[in-house]
């Protein structure tokens, strides 16, 4: 069975002062093969508690995650992982971190090279091979960041707010590109966003996520994604249904986010 | 406090010439818009004239309260007085008064001169000759060759015709002349605005001594040699201390086990100087290399292995999940990314670390060392060759400059990344 299924996942943080935070309660969710799931919620609902244990990075106190027909325990090249910002190795050039994976699998160099020059040629950063990380708009970082997760050619990918620390029309560039990069590889890709707009444009599914404890609230099914390959992600919003959606996903989160306060406000 | 004057004169003086007439050309920038700028570095830069003139300005000072050859005669602040005076003495025995003349040479302290010979006069005081060295005093017992001296009960009690007691100043030319409290005539000679050389000398006089021990040598060694031994001392004890506190930093930073049984010792010895050490060194290994050595080591082991800690601590955490599920092993994450993620930190510590093993050395040096910067400074001061102490001052401040940027250029060929990440 190829594709990711998570079941039954729950986490508990235990609090130094006794108490304890559970951050996610009895999640269960199936991906197939070459879907494109994107997260949307309140902070503080668990999704990026979700996204590092599907990573491999925190082991949850109950329940299992099965990839490709194992059970998942650490982090493995299987699952690649894009973050917002910072995660790339400021020592090596552009090349070099685009060739960490394969390097680290002892990929012959021709055939790592190969691998480097075709994904930069995808992302548009050729003319940018040998340059340092430091000297690359934050734009253009994450392209690398990108590049650097595809060349290890994971089954699953997995995206920590990607595009959250990039201007409006750069990340509007970059969510055409992760579209396109979707289409043409076949990925599976978990994306987790703050933006209703973006979890709408790089959805075919969208889950939103509940606090307190973190759980699954809703689920869709949304058109918009297939409808952005290849087209202008402006044309996409003005579809009959996706004002009224985010609408909708909106104002969920909206009541989400007010109970929340509520609470806090009664606890005060 | 003049000098201090002076100097803040010039300050200013350059301050507006250079910012309100020459450089008035430039036009004026955002940067003047900020009234303010608390520490932006875009906004305060050094400028650069008021560096060279700040260093002038040192030598210009150092040459005026000097009397330095480099500069004309006009700039020297007023010397001391040189050459020959004279005045009389008032000496009174039994009711009788009689005057006689004091001759005084003031001679440089290197320049040998005779007492001056003077015609003994009439009366029963007779003139006197004396010489004294510039900078000094002199006891002139000009009763010494009179008819009546101090045990027939001769007194002087004037001097230039103004009456003096003992205790008391009458200024004559060149000089003054105080009463002892037994009555005998002590002559100070006019020292004028100028250091004595046996406190700060010309900088002209500190040259010539540096060419003449680069060439000659001091105490058996050469200067390059004295200048090489603390070097290497430094380089030998800075290398082991890193080849040691590195590792130990790493394993500090990466295992909780190496942390609780070094913390303690690392916070311990952080904070005791390096220089309290020296005399358990001395105790347990001498004066000898060795005993340097292991105190530059100590120097440089803590700072090289807590900088080595905080490299290590502090890696991002998303670098290394990164490198995880890029498929990278425990052992290539560290080579891959904890190490070169470290590096900036180090090369901070070992910046830090060499300027405190070129202090400690000259310190040990100072106290115990047959060669070596400090010990040439040491035994210079010991024999008062006060050139020898400035131009080992100098010389060190050099070098330790010198190490510095010898350092920041490594740094930014080595790890260009520092600060960026």
């Amino acid at each position: 069975m190829t594709g990711l299924s998570i079941q039954n996942l729950s986490m508990r943080f235990e609090l130094p002062n006794g108490g304890a935070v559970q951050a996610l309660q009895d999640v269960s969710l199936d991906l197939k093969e070459g879907e494109l799931l994107s997260v949307l919620g309140p902070s503080g609902c668990g999704k990026t508690t979700l996204l590092n244990i599907v990573a491999g990075f925190l082991a949850p106190t109950e329940g299992k995650l099965i990839m490709n027909g194992h059970e998942v325990h650490g982090p493995d090249a299987e699952r690649g992982m894009v973050f917002q910002q910072g995660a790339l190795f400021e020592w090596m050039s552009v090349r070099e971190n685009v060739a960490f994976g394969p390097s680290m699998k002892g990929m012959p160099k021709g055939e790592k090279a190969e691998i480097v020059d075709h994904l930069l040629d995808v992302v548009g950063l050729q003319d940018f091979k040998e340059k340092a990380i430091y000297e690359l708009s934050g734009g253009m970082q994450q392209r690398v960041a990108l590049a650097r997760c595809l060349a290890n050619d994971p089954d699953v990918i997995l995206m920590d707010e990607p595009l959250g620390a990039l201007d409006a029309l750069t990340r509007e560039k970059m969510q055409s590109l992760v579209l396109k990069l979707w289409k043409e590889t076949g990925k599976t890709i978990i994306l987790i966003t703050h933006s209703v707009e973006e979890a709408l444009l790089l959805g075919e599914r969208l889950i939103v996520m509940a606090p307190r404890p973190g759980r699954i609230h809703t689920e869709y099914r949304l058109p918009f994604a297939e409808l952005g390959v290849g087209a202008d992600l402006r044309e996409v919003k003005k579809h009959p249904d996706f004002g009224p959606k985010r609408e909708e996903i909106l104002s969920m989160i909206w009541d989400m986010e007010e109970e929340i306060m509520g609470r806090t406000e009664d606890a005060a | 406090m003049i000098p201090l004057l002076i100097y803040i004169a010039i300050f200013i003086a350059a301050f507006f010439i250079v910012t309100k007439v020459v450089q008035k050309a430039v036009p004026a920038d955002y940067t003047s818009l900020k009234t303010v700028t608390f520490g932006d570095e875009s906004a305060v830069r050094p400028n650069r004239a008021a560096g060279i003139i700040s260093i002038l300005t040192i030598f210009l000072m150092w040459g005026i309260f000097t009397g330095s050859n480099l500069l004309p005669g006009f700039l020297h602040a007023p010397g001391p007085f040189e050459g020959t005076t004279t005045f009389t003495y008032t000496a009174e025995a039994n009711g009788e008064t009689d005057d006689a003349e004091v001759t005084v040479i003031v001679h440089p302290r290197e320049v040998e001169t005779n007492t001056p010979e003077v015609d003994p006069g009439d009366g029963f005081a007779k003139n006197d000759g004396a010489k004294v060295a510039q900078w000094r005093t002199g006891l002139i017992n000009v009763d010494r060759n009179d008819d009546l001296t101090k045990s027939d009960g001769a007194q002087v009690v004037a001097i230039n015709g103004e009456a003096i007691a003992p205790g008391e100043t009458v200024y004559i030319d060149g000089g003054s002349v105080t009463l002892s409290d037994k009555g005998t005539p002590n002559f100070e000679p006019t020292r004028g605005w100028q250091m004595e050389p046996l406190y700060l000398p010309a900088p002209e006089e500190v040259w010539t001594r540096t060419i003449t021990i680069a060439s000659e040598g001091f105490r058996n060694f050469t200067l390059v040699e004295h200048l090489g031994y603390s070097l290497f001392r430094v380089i030998v004890g800075f290398l082991i201390g890193a080849l040691v506190g590195i590792p130990l930093g790493y394993a500090m930073g990466l295992s909780n086990w190496f942390r609780g049984w070094f913390d303690p010792i690392v916070e311990f010895m952080r904070p005791v100087p390096p220089l309290a050490l020296i005399p358990l060194v001395i105790i347990w290994a001498g004066i000898g290399e060795t005993g340097k050595i292991i105190l530059l080591f100590l120097a440089a082991l803590w700072i090289m292995a807590i900088a080595a800690r905080a490299g290590v601590s502090g890696v991002k955490i998303s670098k290394v999940h990164a490198a995880y599920s890029l498929g990278a092993s425990k052992w290539q994450i560290m080579r891959h990314v904890i190490i070169p993620n470290s590096l900036p930190e180090i090369f901070t510590g070992a910046r830090v670390a060499m300027g405190v093993c070129w202090g400690t050395v000259v310190a040990a040096e100072l106290v115990a060392a047959e060669q070596g910067a400090g010990m040439m400074i040491m035994t210079a001061s010991k024999f008062q060759n006060t050139d020898i102490v400035i131009m080992g001052i100098i010389l060190i401040g050099v070098i330790g400059f010198g190490i510095d940027m010898l350092m920041r250029w490594a740094e930014r060929i080595l790890v260009p990344w520092k600060g960026k990440g």
